[in-house]
């Protein structure tokens, strides 16, 4: 069917002693909606910090877009087409809400592109991404101003400005209410119907379930599980490991 | 190349290095552990040797037994700063910019003050054994050459260093508040739930870091002559130490300091004193450049 | 307003300052231009500081390193075959250029910290190189004269004439417009740099490094640019000095005054932007020589060091901060 988008082959990670990551294999295709669970601990966002770059892991490989990205550091990989959010939002707080994402579109996008776009063009297209997450109105605000949901919301726009082919959603959910919680599924999916393939980490299971069309559970570093969300949810080890708590 | 010259320089580097490590435990307390950039630190050095030169000119008092003496006087100094740092900048979020203005700002205020009050010439301490060597403090004749003829002014320094460096080892090792100093830059919410505030623990830290700077201080003018802009040379000592001993580990400081020593000694001897300073900071970049976790690196 | 409309804005005052400034040597003497030339002086080194400070929140302690480099490379040439000031400032804004790219090689990939300190490290380092190095004066100093005037000849006899008798009267006049130049390229620099893409990404690595780089910022080359931009324009500082001075020792040229008023005037200016350090280079640069002469000169840079303090803690947005909070309620960012 399709190919690939992103490959993840015998990933380990050490830190010391402690093995954070052992032998992690992952494929994801592309325009799929992938949910990562696991207990706290078990190693999800290093594995994230490791596709991105930000964590260099010394054993195994990671291809994006059938790439070999060893080597590639951080910013590379997001030129690329690979954009992360952060657990913890992490905002420029000296820039306004709509400067926030004028950053990742010049340097991501506009800065390597033939067809640079104009003064105007990126004004637009900042108000463009603020509508689809619904902060438009808050544009000439900073970041200080705005809500809990909000700058979760303004880290998946930041994330979207750098036109991804894969976005990778670190706990995007965490302490936010009911409401909170289906708004930013909901955003989701629709950036998954633009063609963006997706990986949702989160601890928020209702979450996890409407959103991920594949399921995969991480623990203790190692991958246990991986498949269809009903019969991932299912198997008694990851039940033992994880859901049992 | 003689060898007598070369078996020298290496006991001065050694008996030297002794001494920086002292001067360099304060750094990797504020700098390795609590992630402090103290470049003030050798400010509050100096500051100790001005204080047991005064003390030894009135009142003829030993150095060390100064720097004994003040030393409540500069852990509470060092509690204040820490409340005024933490308060200012790391309770607000804003410590790297703002933070190494402050310190760099009291380092500078410090010099110029010291130099306001005592002025730019040299001040040393009179001791009655500051120019004897082994031998002549000891008074017999029976030891080997290269003993007797270690100069007091640097063994003792040396000696004294080595004794505070055993007692906070101590410290660190045996008091629940020395290992919650090594917890505390790991995980403060652990901390916590035992019921130890690490504001506190980080507090009590740094003074103690300051307070090792008192009794550094009084072994540094045992060493040599003062003058208010010598703690800007022992800047690229006590970090360039500090980094090759790795962040944090304090034997890795005094295998630091002893490397420092011995390095600055041989080139001193062979080149040149005024290649030394050159020397220190040389080391810390080539660290920084290539091994910047140190040799016990964490 | 456009880059190129702030410059001619900028040329127009510069030249008023210069005529205000000749007018002032009527009734106070010569002594109206080396004041003058010290305080323009700090502000290149201010705003070269801020570039990198204040743009990309990576602490510059070695600014005199720079500056001496600019210095003696002057002083260099001088022994070597004399090259007239113009020539001497690009060769200085080259070598400190380059000086600033090395150090930033070996050290940006670190922690903000052991930047800091590597500056301070590398300022000693450089320091013990000169001391060493007799062929600029090693300790001794080197003996730098200033000529009377301009060589002009090559303009011919009517315009030179014309420019020495109506404008510039002597080679201090002349030295004082070199560094007016400087400041007003400095500051139009950190302006355009402000508005450009260029800025946006230093001010994403000073907000999060990490954030910015998962932005798509390459967080390393623009720290080297700014780097080797600060660097620059500090060496360009310092090319003019040794003729200044007529004397250049390495104490002198390592001053730590340098290093303390690059750092305080645009901390007590404010970082955020172009104006904050000239703001606080044209305050401070006052203060100072008002004070050296009343006072001591040790008095006056122990209050540039205390009122450096004081506004680290007490108000870190600078004076532009404080003014920005009392016209508009909430400080924010803007040009």
């Amino acid at each position: 069917m399709s190919a690939p988008i992103l490959e993840v082959s015998g990933l380990s990670k050490r830190f010391g002693g402690f093995v954070a990551l052992d032998g992690i294999n992952l494929r994801v295709t592309q325009g799929e909606r992938l949910g990562l669970i696991g207990p706290n601990g078990s190693g999800k966002s290093t594995l994230v910090n490791c596709i991105c770059g930000t964590l260099v892991n010394e054993v195994g490989s990671v291809h994006f877009d059938g790439r070999d990205l060893t080597g590639l550091i951080t910013h590379e990989r997001t030129r690329l087409g690979m954009a992360r959010s952060f657990q913890l939002p992490r905002p420029f707080l000296s820039m306004t809400i709509a400067d926030n994402i004028r950053v990742p579109l010049l340097y991501a996008v506009n800065a390597h592109r033939e067809t640079r776009r104009t003064e105007d063009e990126i004004v637009a297209r900042c108000h463009e991404l603020l509508w689809l997450v619904g902060l438009a109105e808050k544009a000439k605000q900073f970041p200080r101003d705005l809500t809990q949901v909000d700058m979760r919301k303004l880290e998946l726009a930041r994330a979207m400005a750098v036109e991804p082919k894969l976005l990778i959603a670190d706990e995007a959910m965490a302490g936010l209410s009911g409401s909170e919680v289906t708004d930013i599924v909901n955003l989701l999916i629709t950036l998954n119907e633009r063609g963006i393939t997706v990986i949702l980490i989160e601890h928020i299971m209702s979450a996890v379930m409407k959103f991920s069309q594949r399921l995969v559970v991480l623990v203790s570093g190692k991958k246990i599980a991986d498949g269809p969300p009903d019969t991932v949810i299912r198997d008694p080890e990851v039940e033992r490991a994880y859901l049992g708590q | 190349m003689s060898f007598d010259l070369l078996v020298n320089a290496l006991i001065a580097g050694v008996l030297l290095g002794g001494f920086y490590a002292a001067v360099t435990v304060g750094i990797s307390i504020s700098f390795g552990i609590l992630d402090i950039v103290n470049i003030a630190h050798p400010a509050f050095v100096i500051l100790g040797s001005y204080i047991a030169y005064i003390l030894n000119a009135r009142f003829g008092l030993d150095p060390v037994l100064v720097g004994i003496l003040v030393l409540p006087a500069f852990y509470a100094l060092g509690a204040a700063v820490y409340q005024v740092y933490y308060v200012s900048f790391e309770k607000r979020g804003k410590e790297a910019l703002s933070g190494l203005a402050f310190f760099f700002g009291l380092l500078f205020i410090t010099e110029v003050l010291l130099i306001l009050v005592f002025g730019v010439d040299y001040r040393y301490v009179q001791v009655a054994y500051i120019d004897a060597n082994f031998g002549k403090f000891l008074g017999t004749t029976a030891l080997p050459k290269i003993i007797a003829e270690l100069p007091m002014r640097m063994l003792v320094p040396c000696v004294m260093s080595i004794v505070m460096f055993i007692v906070l080892l101590l410290f660190i090792k045996r008091t629940f508040i020395g290992r919650a100093i090594m917890a505390v830059s790991q995980d403060a919410l652990a901390l916590q739930l035992q019921g130890a505030s690490p504001v506190r623990i980080k507090r009590i830290a740094f003074a103690i870091s300051i307070a090792t700077a008192a009794m550094a201080g009084a072994f540094l003018i045992i060493i040599q002559p003062v003058e208010p802009s010598v703690g800007r040379e022992y800047i690229g000592r006590v970090f360039a130490i500090c980094v090759l001993g790795g962040m944090g580990s304090l034997t890795g400081t005094l295998i630091g300091a002893m490397l420092l020593g011995v390095a600055e000694s041989l080139t001193a001897t062979f080149y040149g004193p005024s290649w030394a300073p050159a020397v220190s900071f040389g080391l810390l970049l080539l660290t920084l450049a290539f091994r910047p976790s140190g040799i016990m690196g964490r | 307003m456009k880059s190129r409309n702030f410059i001619l804005i900028a040329a127009i005052v510069g030249a008023a300052l210069f005529f205000v400034a000749r007018f002032g040597a009527l009734s106070y003497g010569e002594y109206v231009f080396f004041a003058g030339y010290t305080v323009l002086q700090y502000v290149v080194l201010a705003t070269a500081w801020n570039m990198l400070g204040g743009y990309t929140g990576y602490v510059n302690f070695g600014s005199a390193a720079f500056f001496a480099v600019g210095a003696y490379t002057s002083v260099f040439f001088h022994k070597l075959y004399p090259l007239p000031i113009p020539v001497l400032v690009v060769a200085a804004a080259v070598v400190a250029g380059l000086c600033g790219l090395g150090m930033g090689y070996l050290t940006l990939r670190l922690r903000g910290a052991f930047f800091s300190i590597a500056t301070l490290a590398l300022a000693v380092v450089l320091q013990t190189l000169v001391v060493n190095w007799d062929f600029v004066g090693g300790a001794r100093g080197a003996y730098v004269i200033r000529p009377a005037n301009v060589d002009m000849n090559w303009l011919g006899e009517t315009v030179s004439g014309f420019i020495a008798h109506n404008l510039i009267s002597n080679y201090l006049q002349y030295l004082f417009l070199i560094m007016l130049i400087l400041a007003i390229g400095a500051i139009a620099t950190a302006r355009a740099i402000e508005r450009s893409m260029l800025g946006f990404g230093f001010a994403a690595i000073r907000d999060d490094e990490l954030a910015a780089e998962a932005s798509g910022v390459p967080t390393l080359k623009l720290k080297l640019i700014a780097t080797a931009l600060s660097g620059a324009f500090m060496g360009m500082a310092g090319a003019p000095f040794p003729y200044y001075i007529s004397f250049l020792q390495p104490s002198s040229a390592f001053g730590l005054e340098y290093a303390v008023n690059s750092i305080a005037m645009p901390i007590i200016g404010g970082t955020a932007t172009w104006v904050g350090p000239l703001v606080g280079a044209i305050l401070l640069g006052t203060l100072q020589q008002v004070a050296t002469v009343t006072i001591s000169s040790a008095v006056n840079v122990l209050l540039v060091g205390l009122l450096l303090v004081f506004f680290v803690i007490v108000a870190p947005n600078g004076l532009v901060g404080v003014m920005q909070k009392l016209f508009r309620g909430k400080p924010g960012a803007q040009t």
